[in-house]
């Protein structure tokens, strides 16, 4: 096993095909990123409307109660 | 209980085709539309017969597809509105046979006059006198397979109000295999090759599909139509 | 036998505690498998004798198509234990499934097309595999479609499992037949080389990714699978208690 390129050239260049591996590396990170980051911020969204509605649900108990 | 179940096909077929005989217009629209939408390939392309002929197997079925996934989408959209669907499903029979029945009126109402039209297309698109037997027989087995899969839709999106679409994006790529062997028919009759394989597997897909399919319709209809 | 597992699985509160603790492990071997693989893959592995570097592309593209097809049976595998068992958690999976198969699939059929661009000359080729897996997407678009056009979240449910049902009955019927649609009208200029032998030094990294990208879909899946639970168990007293502990320990960093 060895190292394929030895400059940053190189490597950009792949031989002619950087283009291509380069372009498929990109959109493979892109899908992958986005398939963790968005059901990371859904969970987030949901949460905090849990977390709200809690909130409104408190404070309506508690406006009931100092009104009797 | 046989008697009882073939009885239920039979009704069923009945039914479904003294409603289309009634509302004969609508139950036209389908040829209608093959017809007329394949006026639109030579306008669109060429009027050349030579470049007509070489493209005219797969128009014709591609066209025969589109036909049938239309109007397939009514197929319990009015037994849905107007109840009798819902009466359909509290009976205690079979629900396998009536709606055989009525996927078989489909069939008799789209698929077979569309293969009895589609010669007129192949003149109109100058297809090789060659191809026009293969192209009955295949449109005619096909087109059972289209109505079969497309009542599966058909079931899936019937509490939906707005089901054309959706039906078209579930059904397209269960038709695909169909349309390769029903175009694959018409070319191996135009080449002078032995058509009828193509076509033997064709009815394989058919006998597989009047198997499965019913009991499918069957059992999304239980499953989903009742809120 | 002893079921209980089986009955555990059924319980949303109980795989949610579970992932809580196993995800970031999985999460973090995903990562370390994936970074080695593409490091490796694409600095290390030697060149392709005919296609040259391009040919790296392999090591994002066949991943990718395993867990598009692997994906769609486990779709409909986990819709079938819900048709069966009435399993809640299932369509909470079979849902969850729907959207990373289609990202997947598309990854896959990306990929496909900037590899065939330097090897066979054009971006899309009418290959019997890259038609099949375009098939595959369109399949998943279908189930997408059925799973967000219905209101009634029972019948959703049930209407999906079943279509997903369907699309895999139909799978093996139309990969043959895209198969034997090829053959007919292969023009003889295009010949795909269905990878030969690999050698030693370029199949061990394609290795390393195929494990990666296994575990990537896993994580990526119970996170899908995680947000459908919250949502649909929001009214319960558990998610409840959870924002609860998670407000107090926000608020406790912040003093």
């Amino acid at each position: 096993m060895k190292v394929q390129f030895q400059t940053i050239n190189q490597i950009l260049d792949m031989g002619g095909h950087g283009f291509y591996v380069w372009s498929a590396v990109f959109v493979t990170l892109t899908v992958l990123i986005g398939l963790i980051v968005r059901p990371l911020l859904q969970h987030k969204t949901v949460l905090n409307q849990v977390s709200q509605d809690l909130a409104r649900e408190k404070l309506r108990k508690k406006t009931a109660g100092e009104g009797n | 209980m046989r008697k009882q179940a073939s009885n239920s096909f039979y009704a069923y077929l009945r039914r479904d085709l003294l409603l289309s005989y009634r509302r004969l217009g609508e139950a036209a629209s389908p040829l209608i539309f093959f017809v007329m939408a394949s006026t639109l390939v030579p306008l669109g392309m060429t009027p050349d017969l030579a470049s007509l002929a070489k493209i005219a197997p797969g128009i014709i079925w591609v066209l025969a597809l589109l036909a049938t996934m239309l109007s397939v989408g009514g197929l319990f959209a009015g037994d849905y509105q107007d109840g009798s669907l819902e009466q359909l499903l509290i009976s205690p029979q079979i629900l396998v046979m009536p709606v055989l029945g009525k996927v078989t009126a489909h069939w008799l109402i789209t698929g077979l006059p569309l293969t009895l039209v589609s010669p007129l297309l192949g003149l109109m698109l100058s297809m090789p006198e060659a191809g026009y037997l293969p192209m009955m027989a295949s449109l005619a087995l096909g087109t059972a397979c289209l109505s079969l899969l497309g009542a599966v839709g058909a079931a899936l999106t019937v509490s939906l109000h707005k089901g054309g679409m959706l039906l078209a994006l579930i059904v397209m790529p269960l038709y695909m295999p169909v349309i390769i062997f029903g175009g694959a028919t018409v070319q191996y009759g135009i080449d002078g090759l032995i058509w009828t394989a193509p076509l033997a597997i064709l009815g394989a897909m058919l006998a597989a599909a009047i198997a499965l399919c019913p009991l499918a319709i069957a059992s999304v209809l239980r499953l989903t139509s009742i809120n | 036998m002893n079921w209980v597992w089986f009955y555990r699985l059924g319980s949303p509160l109980w795989f949610y505690q579970t992932t809580t603790r196993w995800l970031p492990w999985l999460g973090l071997l995903a990562f370390i498998l994936l970074t080695i693989g593409l490091v490796w893959g694409l600095g290390f592995a030697p060149q392709d004798a005919k296609q040259g570097n391009s040919f790296r592309i392999i090591y994002m593209h066949v991943p990718a198509s395993f867990l598009a097809l692997a994906g769609y049976f486990l779709m409909a595998t986990a819709g079938a234990i819900g048709l069966i068992w009435k399993m809640k958690l299932s369509y909470m999976v079979m849902k969850a499934a729907a959207p990373i198969g289609a990202a997947l699939t598309f990854l896959a059929l990306f990929t496909g097309a900037v590899w065939g661009k330097p090897t066979w000359g054009s971006y899309w080729v009418w290959d019997a595999r890259i038609t099949s897996m375009l098939i595959l997407l369109f399949l998943y678009f279908g189930v997408l479609a059925l799973q967000y056009a219905f209101h009634n979240e029972e019948a959703s449910n049930k209407a999906s499992a079943i279509l997903a049902l369907i699309g895999t009955v139909n799978i093996p019927i139309i990969y043959k037949s895209v198969d034997w649609w090829y053959t007919l009208h292969q023009p003889s200029t295009i010949k795909l080389t269905s990878a030969p032998s690999m050698h030693p030094d370029m199949f061990q990294p394609l290795l390393v990714m195929i494990l990666g990208f296994y575990c990537f879909y896993v994580v990526a899946l119970c996170l899908f699978t995680r947000v459908e639970i919250l949502r649909r168990e929001r009214k319960t007293g558990w998610v409840g208690d959870l924002v609860g502990e998670l407000n107090g320990s926000t608020e406790g960093k912040r003093q």
